[in-house]
């Protein structure tokens, strides 16, 4: 990774990136700690990844529970509202609280899974396209061409509206929507990688397309895949509350953010809480994962910043 | 140069070819809409027929050729729910959407230009911390969310404005502030880091030192020539911008291509559907090669080969 590019980085100095090669967790907290927006982000990550795991344990009810004595109360600083029911319940007497928790485990694991998919695809053209060029170049760069040319969400809804939705359907058609942009990057890359000596040289005793690719090419575009792929999970996880609230995501019994959102919005001029609190819970975690993206970023590679 | 837009025209040819085919696929893949034409009693032999007609017995070759064909000619077959040409339909609905995304980027470049400008020449005070911060809010923000919290405070509580719909001027402003914050957002960001670079130019350092007065050096100088890139990646959001509307559409029932295709997505119409796919593809196609000849236009210094 080529850390001596000319970008200044926010508040690190030039010479501390360059002699600080991030080689042990010591330097990298002492990296991160110097940003404040960064690890803002680190720990409303971790608190998120946190609130995932641990749902099952923190969440006071199960999120299917209906309760029809206790429908629609409010959060518990409001008239009538209980400590029972911190954020209040919805329509069923769900516990919302309950329902957020629970909710995080879908929305994350969904925004994180289908950048995996979408990276595997999106790196292997980049790869393929940069390296071999040609016709091959063409074609594959006519194909990102065309993805561009739908929005994503589109593209999501179209595939959506075939297949019956479902959490692995959902991670496969966002990984299969959202390739496009890690094949542009990986193949810019890649152009002028392969014009590096050590690649010429691998070439000229003989080593294979394969192990040129696997071996000398993608170990440098891995930093700016984990750049671009932190970011792209941000704004997969808005993806995925906004399909979910149009009835294309996930499915009932499962909740995620969207889905919860979607089901307040019927009761918006009674209840304001069933649509507000999921609301603040996607902003609050795609916030972190921007702050840490942005972090990472300046980090890794400075080139990006522009 | 014109070699270059030559080539660059061209290579829209093929691209409209793999979205026809994407498209096409996808909807050959999603079965039969015979059975969503015809009544659920509908006797076996009347579907055969249809089937017969509408050549969904052909191959699919042969269906792809056919569909091609039609397409070139402007026909995208007929909604079943509107007993109407696709096309009609789109390009009927297309107006309201275009009022939207204009009101859209009026108010984000009115929100986007001074704040990014502000916060740059005043990097790292209190002014450039609270511009910075409200664009990555903006940012984080689901679209549809905030539109529904501007509903619950401005038309549920407040009253000021209608909950939905499309008409007066008022009816546009809550759809086009939500559809406008995300758009503002990434525009701040992009004037703030664009105006930064410029700033740290010599022709900024010589203005500077001719004794000009600020207003001048950052309106005149820098501002201008920092517009080039904001400009184009303006343009190459058309995508990003028409996937906007299709949530906020729906969010406030804008009558717009947006809540059309949803619509459309909801009961399997799939010729709304494909003619609107396409009729958005080109128009982003179109908007990308406008931010090409914009960009080659707005600084002389780019030279294509």
């Amino acid at each position: 990774m080529s850390h001596e590019s000319q970008a200044v980085v926010n508040d690190i100095s030039k010479d501390e990136l360059v002699e600080n090669r991030p080689s042990s967790l010591k330097r990298w907290m002492r990296l991160l700690w110097r940003s404040k927006t960064g690890t803002v982000g680190l720990i409303i990550v971790v608190i998120a990844l946190l609130v995932a795991i641990f749902a099952p344990l923190i969440a006071p009810y199960q999120p299917q529970e209906i309760n029809p004595v206790n429908m629609l109360k409010p959060p518990f600083w409001m008239e009538n509202g209980s400590m029972e029911n911190i954020l209040g319940t919805d329509n069923l007497g769900r516990d919302i609280f309950s329902r957020i928790l629970y909710g995080s485990q879908i929305s994350i694991l969904v925004g994180v899974m289908s950048v995996v998919v979408a990276g595997f695809i999106g790196v292997t053209v980049g790869l393929v396209s940069g390296y071999f060029g040609g016709i091959i170049d063409n074609i594959l760069m006519r194909l990102v061409d065309s993805f561009l040319a739908i929005p994503t969400i589109l593209f999501a809804l179209v595939i959506l509206a075939i297949f019956d939705s479902g959490v692995f359907t959902l991670i496969i058609v966002l990984g299969v929507t959202n390739w496009v942009n890690y094949a542009r990057l990986v193949r810019g890359e890649v152009l002028t990688l392969k014009e590096r000596d050590y690649v010429k040289a691998a070439h000229s005793i003989g080593v294979s397309n394969f192990k040129i690719i696997v071996r000398h090419l993608l170990p440098n575009v891995i930093s700016s895949f984990i750049v671009i792929s932190t970011l792209s999970v941000a704004t997969t996880i808005i993806l995925e509350a906004s399909l979910s609230f149009l009835g294309l995501g996930v499915q009932p019994p499962t909740v995620s953010w969207g889905s919860i959102l979607s089901d307040g919005r019927d009761y918006l001029s009674t209840s304001w809480w069933l649509a507000t609190f999921p609301g603040i819970a996607i902003t609050i975690t795609v916030l972190g994962i921007i702050f840490l993206g942005d972090w990472l970023r300046d980090v890794l590679d400075p080139r990006t910043q522009k | 140069m014109n070699n270059y837009f030559v080539r660059r025209i061209l290579q829209i040819i093929p691209v409209l070819f793999i979205i026809s085919f994407i498209v096409f696929t996808l909807v050959f893949v999603a079965g039969d809409p015979v059975s969503l034409m015809l009544p659920d009693d509908a006797p076996p032999e009347a579907r055969e027929e249809l089937r017969e007609t509408m050549g969904l017995n052909e191959p699919f070759v042969v269906q792809y050729i056919t569909y091609m064909g039609n397409m070139l000619q402007g026909d995208f077959g007929e909604s079943y729910r509107f007993n109407q040409p696709a096309l009609d339909i789109v390009l009927d609905r297309l107006p309201a959407t275009m009022e939207l995304a204009i009101f859209a980027i009026v108010i984000a470049t009115a929100v986007a230009i001074p704040l990014g400008i502000w916060s740059a020449t005043k990097q790292n005070t209190s002014l450039d911390l609270i511009a910075t911060g409200a664009a990555v809010i903006g940012k984080a923000m689901p679209n549809f969310w905030l539109g529904i919290m501007l509903i619950l405070l401005f038309s549920v509580t407040l009253g000021m404005f209608p909950v939905s719909g499309r008409g007066t001027a008022m009816h546009v402003i809550l759809p086009a502030v939500t559809l406008a914050t995300g758009i503002a957002a990434e525009m701040t960001r992009l004037i703030r880091s664009s105006m930064l670079d410029s700033l740290s130019q010599d022709y900024v350092r010589t203005a500077r030192s001719k004794g000009l007065k600020d207003r001048i050096v950052v309106y005149k100088h820098a501002f201008r020539n920092s517009l080039i890139p904001v400009v184009t990646i303006t343009f190459l959001q058309t995508s990003t911008l028409v996937g906007g509307t299709l949530i906020t559409e729906t969010v406030f029932a804008w009558p717009g291509l947006g809540q059309l295709l949803i619509q459309a997505v909801n009961t399997r119409d799939m010729a709304i559907v494909q003619a609107s796919v396409f009729i958005i593809a080109i128009l982003v196609i179109l908007m990308n090669l406008i931010a090409d000849i914009l960009y080659r236009f707005l600084d002389p210094r780019i030279k294509y080969n």
